[in-house]
């Protein structure tokens, strides 16, 4: 079946001095039967990335192997690829039957065969009533679930999808992350679906790649990622609201950021220039001043419901915490001690952004 | 919709449509009530105003070419025949033409692109009758006086129409074009199973346009055909009328005008909503 292989993958436009990179090398192995999400902000190259595996840009650099089989020179349709687009892309003229059989009809599958296996994928994806329809004549839900069953009735080694939920309303898009969900359960069909929602990425995948500046930061499962982030890109890029990073000077047990010296209950990595993460979850908040805490000054209170967050400086920088809404909360102006376990800091170094320690 | 009551106002319009009404409709009036009198009812003055009883009469005289006057007496009904397969060879070439040089110029990457469209862009700005001494000399030179080929090829080619359907395939957005390549469609393949249907109500408005184009065509047959056998209607209706004082038959020559102003008349009028729609809406 499909697995991924991408060996330093590189993407550039024009030629020469003048050539702009916008993918600089991505090295990824994908397992045959995964689900894998590629994340990243607006112009990072995901989709970019995607479209390459797919066939739909040329591939600058590097290699691209679906199924153990080298495909940087074929052509789309022959990469054993369906691939889901942002706005659909259905033929307008043709009915919801037709759209899914067009492949099948073109590589010369069986009438019967055409007719079984688009009946199966309309029973799955619940579009028996509206087989004979335009897709204008759908809602915004129908058409991407009839884009997913003409993918799923070529029966590919590999599903490329990019972006297909953005298109759908909020409470669709919940909807049709489970749909998709489910169906990647039964079908265990290799998935590679590309998104700027972090939330997306983390229900949809099993693993994912966090991508930034055509530079793959890190791949990992969503867990890994979220907890132990590879770089300040990802630590400030996965999580709402983002983990609260200060720049500092470490020495012992010391920290020193802004001209202000924080304690550390234990000692940092390394001493020198560093970066310290905290995700807002972290932060433990205690109304009695000590010596040993590190002084926030309230600014700002957001109610959400659930919990509630604080926001506030320390020293020069901003600096949020989340609480429990039933917690005992401080008020606008107030200053308080923030503190945070060692386990929960996350330390990166300040020039490579890299991560430091465990 | 902003609706008005202003009595005045109305009047006014009304008054300034009817004006335009019998402006265009009064001459073809005339020219149904001529074409149904004998020829020296017609040129007493004042000419009658309401129909004759000669309509079947002149109407099969005129195309069968049974009475002969002092212009040229061939059979209408021949000359309808050639002007019905000019206008459509020419408006199913021009399409069929415009439709493949736009899909070449939107769809493929080829040397000298741009300046092969910048050169179809410029010949929108020469009429026929710029080139049409170098073209006459062509078609001669080639022994195509007098023949369908020598009627329509030369007027097939078209910066319009392929204008216009590259400005539609430009609507056409790109992930259809890479939908139809993951499903594996090769280039003609996608041609034919999708821009050529979606650009249905394009074609039929081009149709339309095109067809009465053809069918009007007055100053390139005129010097192409010196056949009876080969005019179309439109130079026929010239030739029936003789210079000089000889009485003419200006019955069966209203009858001609009729009969060559029909077919236009019904391709506008059946094919309107298409036409409409092609010109209106983009169906995506």
């Amino acid at each position: 079946m499909g697995a991924i292989s991408l060996r330093n993958v590189v993407k550039r436009y024009g030629f020469g001095p003048k050539a702009n990179a916008v993918i600089h090398g991505v090295n990824a192995e994908i397992e045959n039967g995964e689900f894998v999400v590629i994340v990243g902000p607006s112009g990072c190259g995901k989709s970019t990335l995607l479209r390459m595996v797919a066939g739909l840009e040329e591939i600058t650099g590097g290699e691209i192997a679906i199924a153990g089989r080298v495909v940087n020179d074929l052509e789309p349709s022959e990469r054993d690829i369906a691939m889901v687009f942002q706005n659909y892309a259905l033929y307008p003229h043709m009915t919801v039957f037709a759209n899914m059989a067009y492949g099948l009809k073109i590589a010369r599958v069986p009438e019967a065969e055409i007719r079984t296996r688009v009946d199966k994928a309309a029973k799955i994806l619940e579009l028996g009533p509206f087989l004979q329809r335009k897709p204008r004549e759908l809602s915004g839900g129908q058409r991407q679930r009839v884009a997913m069953g003409r993918a799923i009735v070529r029966q590919p080694a590999v599903f490329l999808f990019d972006e297909p939920l953005s298109n759908l309303d909020a409470k669709l898009r919940a909807q049709t992350r489970l749909e998709i969900q489910k169906l990647h359960g039964e079908l265990r069909t290799t998935s590679l679906f590309v998104t700027h929602d972090q939330v997306e990425a983390m229900t949809l995948a099993e693993r994912m790649i966090v991508m930034n500046a055509g530079r793959m930061e890190q791949i990992g499962t969503p867990d890994e990622v979220y907890h132990r982030p590879a770089t300040t890109f990802v630590a400030a890029f996965i999580g709402s609201p983002p983990m609260n990073l200060v720049r500092g000077v470490t020495e012992g047990n010391g920290f020193t950021a802004g001209g202000q010296l924080l304690p550390l209950a234990a000692p940092a990595p390394r001493a020198g220039d560093l970066v310290l993460g905290v995700r807002p979850e972290h932060v433990e908040l205690s109304f009695d001043l000590k010596a040993s805490g590190w002084p926030l000054r309230v600014q700002a209170l957001e109610m959400l419901g659930a919990e509630r967050l604080v926001y506030g400086t320390l020293g020069e920088t901003l600096f949020t915490a989340r609480l429990d809404a039933t917690a005992p909360h401080p008020k606008v102006g107030d200053i308080v001690n923030i503190g945070v376990t060692p386990e929960h800091m996350h330390w990166f170094d300040a020039a490579t952004t890299a991560r430091v320690g465990a | 919709m902003m609706v008005e009551r202003r009595p005045l106002l109305d009047m006014l319009s009304h008054a300034v449509l009817l004006v335009g009404v019998l402006v265009v409709a009064f001459p073809v009036y005339l020219t149904f009530v001529a074409s149904t009198h004998t020829a020296q009812e017609i040129i007493q003055a004042p000419m009658p105003l309401l129909p004759g009883d000669q309509f079947l009469h002149n109407y099969e005289a005129a195309l069968t070419g049974s009475e002969r006057g002092p212009g040229s007496g061939a059979p209408v009904a021949r000359m309808m025949w050639v002007s019905l397969v000019s206008a459509v060879v020419i408006a199913v070439g021009k399409i069929a033409i415009s439709l493949l040089s736009a899909f070449a110029i939107v769809y493929f990457r080829f040397p000298f692109k741009q300046v092969v469209f910048w050169m179809i862009f410029v010949t929108l700005m020469l009429p026929v009758e710029v080139r049409i001494f170098p073209t006459y000399q062509v078609i001669s030179d080639l022994g195509m006086l007098n023949s369908y080929t020598g009627l329509t090829v030369p007027l097939m080619a078209s910066a319009t129409a392929t204008f216009l359907f590259r400005q539609f395939f430009m609507t056409v957005p790109d992930e259809l074009v890479e939908a139809a390549r993951v499903d594996g469609a090769g280039p003609m393949r996608f041609f034919k199973d999708v821009l050529v249907p979606l650009s249905a109500t394009s074609i039929a408005a081009l149709f339309v346009i095109q067809f009465i184009y053809g069918w009007n065509q007055y100053l390139w047959p005129l010097l192409v055909t010196t056949n009876e056998n080969m005019y179309p209607v439109v130079i026929g209706i010239k030739r029936m009328i003789a210079g000089g004082e000889a009485a003419q038959q200006w019955n069966l020559v209203m009858a001609t005008a009729m009969l060559a102003m029909l077919p236009p008349a019904l391709i506008v009028i059946f094919m309107q909503r298409w036409f409409v729609k092609g010109l209106v809406d983009t169906e995506k």
